[in-house]
């Protein structure tokens, strides 16, 4: 049956990040091997090719494609202005009666002429793209031309789901406790500018006021569907998300519902209440898994860079997990039993399972696919 | 390349899915071949691990260790030094070792065309038979503007392109203009920046010399032959062969550790054997099956992200597929919701749901992928959201599954589709065979009796039809199978691979709801008898076990009828199954269930019960 549960999201105190920065395209790195950078710092920059505009000039000159060499006074490769006469007949019998011109829509060059189809491609200046560091840390290594990976240690917590794309701010924590919904008396002006923390869940409305109040992201433990469907517009029907532009990053940590923001995250947000942060709502459930981060550097010495090498997380006795569907939804509990035969849930479905004891001290029987291990 | 039963004695098939790689072993034995262990574990393709051949040897390993408690032997060992050891010596190493692949999200492809509805039509069900998902098919005549194509082709980074248009000798300029819009896009692929996006051209054979001006110097422009060199001729072989060819030359390679698996896929004489993307080897194994028996066939394979959907219809076996690239049970199960309405799935609960909760239950399912129901009502749920998904892939299947637009006569080529009209589907249920069905929710269904209940309520089979599923999802492994020793394929496909589920029997046509629909004799072989004349709006489940045979006397009142002749009586042989024999008289033509909610849920509990579906608590 190999491994039947999932690897769980990491909430670490402490750990060595490495993560590549790299341009869409080939471009010019501006920092070095050992720079110390910070998250704003623009590391690497290019120039994004300019839209590609199809322009039919044979039409729009009135002659057939094939007789369009004759008129036309560009090539592939010249720069253009709207000033640029693009091709021009000589006129009735040459005389320049009824002449026509045909200028350029843009500005940009010419990519292409066709003496098939009688179009031009015209290609708009091009686009200057940056890439910043996003976190603190060291340059360990340049990928000439393409960009740097940048290493750290952080206080580390993965999302389950997030919208929005990367900021950059401090951490608000506006709740006593995991369980608590945010309440909207609590966002005011002092929000401007943060990554603010709501406990079990955040209403429409609350998220609509901290929008308005400034703060850059949002941290909770459950969000509901339809209140992201209000947000955006639409309906998330498959969740490849961290493009939106709503006015600021949410970064979901257990789920859809109201749901108890998990101890240990919680309680390491706290900590580092009022501390820089690095975050974004990028999620990729299928192919190439991602997940909304949350990113808390620490002050750390260059020998310390050494990462653990990359391991599935281990099911064993003792092993602290989370319950991540009904029943149980979002509660603790640590592995007591690990048996092997396969065993039938209310739904009749034959699954492995494994027993596991709450913080109350009552034990039970979970499929093994329904719950996360929480790596410590 | 066939090798016979004397070097193919022992053989390792897997399939490299998106979440997980199944491994199966087929061995000969007692003069038979039997697939007789399987092994699973989590793909590797992406990071931490980011090599697809940890996963294949961590399901091979779970096999060895099977192998050799089933067998007693300690001795038994498939690799060695992570690495198959072939040919099989005694009880070490393997004959061969075979593999599909769609992990990392499959083979993607854009394809373009001159007119959408006539070349562009043939290029993507080029792809599709290819096993490619198609992620978006442009065309001289579709509605957006040129630099609009651009921007979306500059966007998708596919793993290749497909280009058709013009018959030969037919439009130059429109083709030229489709590759002058690639040229402009300048596309990059998907994985890999080292190497150039490989682009088929399979258009007019005229305009080569042009499209190669346009394109040479920014792709890696490959020719094969005019998908549609006539209008009324389809000529799909060239052009999916190259997709193979390509599949496996550039775009595999890219993939982490494909390198090496390409290198471990070999027959006894070490001899390399092709891997294929798993739907380029269900649909094989579907072809081989439809054509041995000479059946009508579809299947389906309901996964957590896509569902594809295969048939075999008419005489000369055309063959169509279709990925319904947002229909799934965990990934897209969100989109199912979003595709079908709340109405839709709703009417197959027969109990009432929070809206709200639901929706939030559906989302989590959607973000903790590999979660299963573990309760009652959440499985109901589920299942409700299956046929669903079931439902929109199969509507978009027959869509596809037509005739070449733009022409009426019939051909005689194999890969054309005969026709009566233009542009219909070749879809007939009534004429169907067997429905196979496969993916998790079908093949892990806790009872049988809900598959099947999904299976009709979905796709709504039509007079007679013999009822399937995938074992253990093994169509893929035996796909590839086929491809060294087509007996092999065939052999287990029938005694480990298909489980029969039984029969169903539905007369198409109108009814009112408790009015005589079917009278129905069964002698069944125990000896006993079924007689009923059962009303309209009823279903009715009579077990006869797999292999044996009921020999039924139908004969139906009102309109309804039971088969492509209009036959209102039929002697008939309906093979059993696992599950039985199912009388389905609820309509077809329309189907329709009651409008009131408190009605329509009392008849869902009625119809379930007689299906076995669910433990009598959740039907009260």
């Amino acid at each position: 049956m190999g491994q039947a549960y999932s690897a769980g999201l990491a909430v670490n105190e402490s750990t060595i990040l490495r993560k590549e920065r790299i341009l869409p395209l080939k471009g010019k790195v501006l920092v070095t091997k050992g720079t110390k950078v910070k998250g704003e710092d623009v590391i690497a920059e290019t120039l994004l090719p300019g839209k590609v505009l199809p322009f039919n000039l044979a039409n729009k000159l009135g002659v057939t494609p094939s007789q369009l060499e004759k008129y036309i006074k560009i090539k592939a490769g010249d720069k253009i202005t709207k000033k640029t006469i693009l091709a021009e007949n000589a006129g009735f019998l040459g005389l320049g009666i009824f002449r026509s011109e045909v200028h350029s829509p843009i500005e940009g060059e010419v990519e292409n002429i066709s003496a098939v189809t009688g179009q031009v491609l015209l290609r708009e200046p091009r686009i200057p793209v940056q890439v910043k560091a996003f976190m603190d840390g060291i340059v360990t290594k340049v990928l000439p031309d393409e960009g740097v990976v940048i290493e750290n240690k952080s206080a580390y917590i993965q999302g389950i789901f997030g919208i929005g794309d990367e900021t950059i701010g401090e951490i608000k924590v506006l709740v006593e406790t995991p369980d608590e919904e945010l309440d909207a008396g609590k966002i005011d002006e002092s929000c401007k500018g943060k990554i603010i923390v709501a406990g079990s869940f955040i209403p429409y409305h609350v998220i609509d006021s901290a929008i308005k109040h400034g703060a850059i992201a949002i941290i909770t433990g459950g969000i509901d569907d339809q209140d992201i469907k209000k947000l955006l517009g639409y309906d998330i029907g498959v969740a490849i998300t961290g493009h939106e532009n709503i006015g600021l990053t949410i970064i979901c940590t257990e789920g859809f519902g109201k749901i108890t923001m998990a101890k240990k995250t919680f309680d390491l947000l706290k900590k580092y209440d009022g501390h820089k942060a690095s975050v974004h709502g990028h999620t990729q459930i299928r192919a190439g898994v991602i997940r909304p981060e949350i990113i808390i550097p620490l002050d750390f010495e260059e020998d310390e860079l050494i990462s653990k090498e990359a391991a599935l997380p281990v099911l064993e006795i003792g092993t602290l997990i989370r319950i991540i569907r009904q029943p149980h939804f979002g509660s603790i509990a640590r592995v007591t039993a690990l048996p092997e035969e396969l065993t039938k849930v209310e739904s009749e479905t034959l699954v492995r399972v494994l027993e596991a004891e709450f913080e109350d001290g009552t034990r039970l029987m979970l499929p093994r696919a329904n719950v996360e291990v929480i790596e410590t | 390349m066939q090798y016979d039963e004397k070097r193919l004695t022992r053989i390792v098939a897997t399939d490299c899915g998106s979440t997980t790689t199944k491994a199966i072993l087929i061995e000969y034995v007692d003069g038979e071949y039997r697939q007789t262990i399987r092994g699973e574990a989590p793909t590797t393709v992406e990071a931490p691990l980011n090599d697809v051949t940890k996963g294949v040897i961590n399901a091979t390993q779970e096999m060895e260790e099977l192998a050799r408690l089933m067998y007693k032997n300690p001795n038994i060992k498939f690799m060695e030094n992570g690495e198959f050891i072939i040919p099989r010596k005694g009880d070490i190493g393997v004959d061969a070792y075979v593999s599909t692949s769609s992990a990392g999200g499959g083979l993607q492809m854009m394809v373009t065309g001159v007119v959408a509805s006539m070349t562009g039509e043939s290029a993507e069900r080029a792809a599709l038979g290819a096993g490619a998902i198609v992620m978006d098919l442009i065309s001289s005549n579709d509605k957006r503007m040129n630099h609009e194509k651009i921007e979306r082709i500059r966007h998708l980074r596919p793993d290749m392109i497909l280009m058709a248009g013009g018959e030969d000798g037919g439009t130059i300029k429109h083709v030229v203009e489709m590759a002058e819009l690639v040229s402009g896009a300048d596309p990059k692929p998907r994985l890999g920046s080292a190497y150039k996006l490989p682009v088929i051209f399979a258009g007019n054979k005229e305009a080569i010399g042009e499209i190669k001006n346009t394109l040479a110097e920014k792709v890696n422009l490959i020719l094969a032959e005019n998908i549609r060199p006539k209008l009324e001729t389809e000529n799909l072989g060239p052009a999916r062969d190259k997709i193979h060819d390509i599949f496996m030359e550039h775009v595999m390679q890219q993939a982490p550790g494909y390198n090496k698996l390409m290198e471990w896929t070999q027959g006894p004489d070490h001899k390399r054997v092709p891997i294929m993307p798993t739907p380029a080897a269900v649909g094989n194994i579907m072809q081989t099956i439809a054509k041995n028996d000479n059946i009508e066939v579809v299947g389906v394979d309901i996964g957590g992200a896509t569902t594809d959907v295969f048939s075999v219809f008419t005489d000369e076996y055309i063959f169509n597929r279709t990925v319904s690239a947002n229909l799934g049970m965990s990934y897209s199960i969100s989109n199912v919701l979003a595709s079908s309405g709340l109405a839709n799935i709703m009417r197959w609960v027969p109990f009432d749901l929070d809206e709200s909760e639901l929706r939030n239950m559906i989302k989590n399912k959607m973000i903790r992928p590999t979660t299963i129901p573990s309760l009652l009502e959440e499985l109901v749920l589920e299942q409700a959201i299956a046929k669903e998904a079931l439902r929109l892939a199969f509507e978009q299947h027959k869509e596809f599954a037509s005739g070449l637009k733009g022409m009426q006569r019939q051909r005689d080529i194999s890969e054309a589709f005969s026709q009566s009209t233009s542009g219909a589907t070749i879809v007939n249920l009534m004429t169907l065979d067997l429905l196979v069905g496969s993916g998790g929710v079908l093949s892990h269904a806790p009872r049988r009796h809900q598959t099947v209940m999904m299976l009709i309520d979905a796709f709504l089979p039509e007079g007679i039809t013999h009822l399937a599923v995938d074992s253990i999802f093994m169509m893929p492994h035996l796909g590839v199978l086929s491809e060294i020793n087509a007996k092999a394929a065939t052999e287990v496909f029938r005694k480990d691979c298909m489980v029969y589920l039984g029969s169903c029997v539905a007369p198409v046509g109108k009814g009112k709801y408790g009015k005589p629909a079917l009278y129905a004799k069964l002698e069944l072989p125990d000896g006993s008898t079924f007689e009923e004349d059962i009303p309209f709006g009823e279903v009715r489940l009579i077990p006869c076990a797999g292999g044996q045979i009921a020999k039924a006397t139908l004969k139906t009142h009102g309109s309804l009828i039971l088969d492509e002749n209009k036959a209102k009586e039929l002697s008939v042989d309906l093979h059993g199954g696992q599950v039985g024999i199912v009388l389905d008289t609820r309509g077809r033509r329309p189907f329709t269930l009651p409008a009131d909610k408190t009605i329509r849920i009392q008849y869902l509990k009625k119809w379930m019960r007689e299906f076995k579906a669910y433990p009598e608590n959740i039907l009260v």
